[in-house]
């Protein structure tokens, strides 16, 4: 106890629809989760348990309904779920990375300038966030020729080699996988799972959603079961 | 955290029967990009038009760095917007000199602020055409020959010339076409990071507020409905005007 690196606790979180009479849909109840340094929890449970929408939660990129959401961020525990938004910003620049199942491509820019950005973010020069990105695209068999090109029409396969990438480009200390894995072959899976054990040796907390039960069972130190709401209550 | 650049408080401006603006507030920080989406109406552009010093409100408090910019005499305002403002109008014939050349569009800005060496201006405006991607031979032509898209970045290269630390931007890509659009903002986008500007842009651009934006407001009948996080407000929208807004966007 007291190492952690994130810990929510007895977080909740529904969707109130308005456009559909205020319909209110719970997703989670009193989940409470805590990771070490250097560990990897994946999230199990069913299609619609609320995985996806706790990895959201845990990034600040859905509001928590209740409970708190506590990150190391430098010397400092912060409760994202109540952080200002631009000390938020602060945390997802320097602590919280998230890769999530799709890239969202901007008009113009190069796949090396999307995977340096996070570098060059927190004042990494150009030289060496860029030479630091081609590595990651190399390792990650995304050929030299297409490193300077936007995105946007590139495989499904080779957008998420991009995202998986620019997540590992930057050492977050904690680090949020949404099926990292979906959409790749055999050697690149490898790679995959080559860069999440380095991430958990420098000390990194990882937690996953990982379909694929292969990789699941070689870099997850533990499941954490996210039950259906109606479920657990 | 650092302290605001920019704070307003109970802002509030009638116009006849209608609430333009309702007790609004806001905070704009050093480096921040904030943006203001919402209807045709919603008093948006009011806001804008009130923060800048262009309109006086009926109620509340503005204030930059400290100073109360609804007290500050009109020269000081004016000094404020030749140095460390800018406002970039959603018509580029609003914000530029039509009978002017682009270079001399460019260089009034940097002789309203002193500079005085041909040579230097000339220099520098050739700089800041390369980097709105304007050619530099097209630097004698007027920007009545230019296309909109060309007029906008020029209008940008302008207000941006002279390092202000807050931009006040109105639909920067409202009269665009949509492939105009994007490079725009992409323009935009890099010169912000750049220069670490605050800038505080008014669209109805849904995808254009995600693109730029670091924080968003939803204003509805002169009222912020919902602020924060940029893709917590677009993602996990709380109000009911704001799941409205963002279920109408078709995607592409």
């Amino acid at each position: 106890m007291g190492n952690w690196a994130l810990r929510a606790e007895n977080l909740s979180k529904d969707f109130r629809l308005h456009l559909q009479g205020g319909v209110r849909i719970p997703v989670l109840a009193d989940v409470s989760l805590t990771v070490e340094p250097g560990e990897c929890v994946a999230l199990a449970g069913p299609s619609g348990a609320g995985k996806s929408t706790l990895m959201r939660c845990l990034y600040g990129n859905y509001g928590a309904g209740a409970g708190r959401i506590l990150i190391r961020h430098g010397d400092a525990v912060v409760d994202l779920a109540t952080a200002d938004p631009r000390l938020v910003r602060a945390i997802r620049r320097d602590t919280l990375g998230y890769v999530s199942q799709f890239l969202r491509v901007i008009p113009r820019i190069g796949a090396v300038d999307i995977v340096a950005e996070p570098l060059m973010a927190r004042g990494v020069a150009r030289d060496a966030a860029t030479a630091r990105a081609r590595d990651l695209l190399l390792r990650l068999n995304l050929p030299e020729r297409l490193h300077n090109l936007p995105p946007a029409t590139f495989s499904g396969g080779e957008q998420q080699r991009i995202n998986l990438a620019r997540g590992f480009a930057a050492d977050y200390p904690v680090l949020l996988l949404d099926e990292p894995t979906a959409s790749l072959d055999a050697a690149n899976r490898q790679v995959v799972i080559g860069l999440i054990e380095e991430a958990k040796a420098r000390g990194a907390a990882l937690i996953g959603i990982f379909h694929d039960t292969e990789v699941r069972d070689r870099i997850a130190d533990r499941l954490f079961d996210v039950a259906p709401i109606q479920d657990a209550a | 955290m650092s302290t605001p650049l920019m704070e307003a408080r109970g802002l509030q401006l009638r116009f006849g029967r209608v609430a333009a603006l309702d007790d609004v507030a806001i905070d704009i920080h050093p480096g921040e990009v904030v943006a203001i989406v919402g209807e045709s109406g919603s008093g948006k552009t009011t806001l804008l038009r009130v923060l800048s010093g262009l309109m006086r409100p009926d109620a509340g408090a503005v204030t930059y760095r400290g100073q109360d910019v609804l007290a500050m005499p009109e020269a000081a305002r004016r000094r404020l917007m030749r140095t460390e403002w800018g406002f970039v109008h959603q018509n580029p014939r609003d914000g530029l000199r039509l009978g002017v050349t682009a270079g001399g569009n460019i260089g009034e800005r940097l002789m309203a602020v002193g500079a005085r060496h041909y040579g230097n201006i000339r220099a520098e405006a050739t700089e800041w055409l390369k980097r709105v991607e304007i050619d530099p031979a097209r630097m004698d032509d007027i920007p009545g020959k230019f296309s909109g898209g060309m007029q906008q970045r020029l209008q940008i290269a302008r207000v941006l010339v002279t390092r202000p630390r807050l931009v006040f931007m109105d639909e920067p890509t409202g009269g665009l076409d949509v492939s105009v659009q994007a490079r725009l903002l992409d323009l935009i986008r890099a010169l912000v990071a750049d220069l670490g500007l605050a800038v505080l842009i008014v669209t109805h651009d849904i995808a254009a507020a995600r693109l730029l934006a670091h924080r968003i407001l939803v204003m509805r009948q002169g009222q912020v409905v919902e602020e924060g996080l940029t893709d917590r407000v677009l993602d996990d929208p709380q109000h009911a005007y704001t799941q409205l807004l963002v279920s109408s966007v078709l995607a592409a």
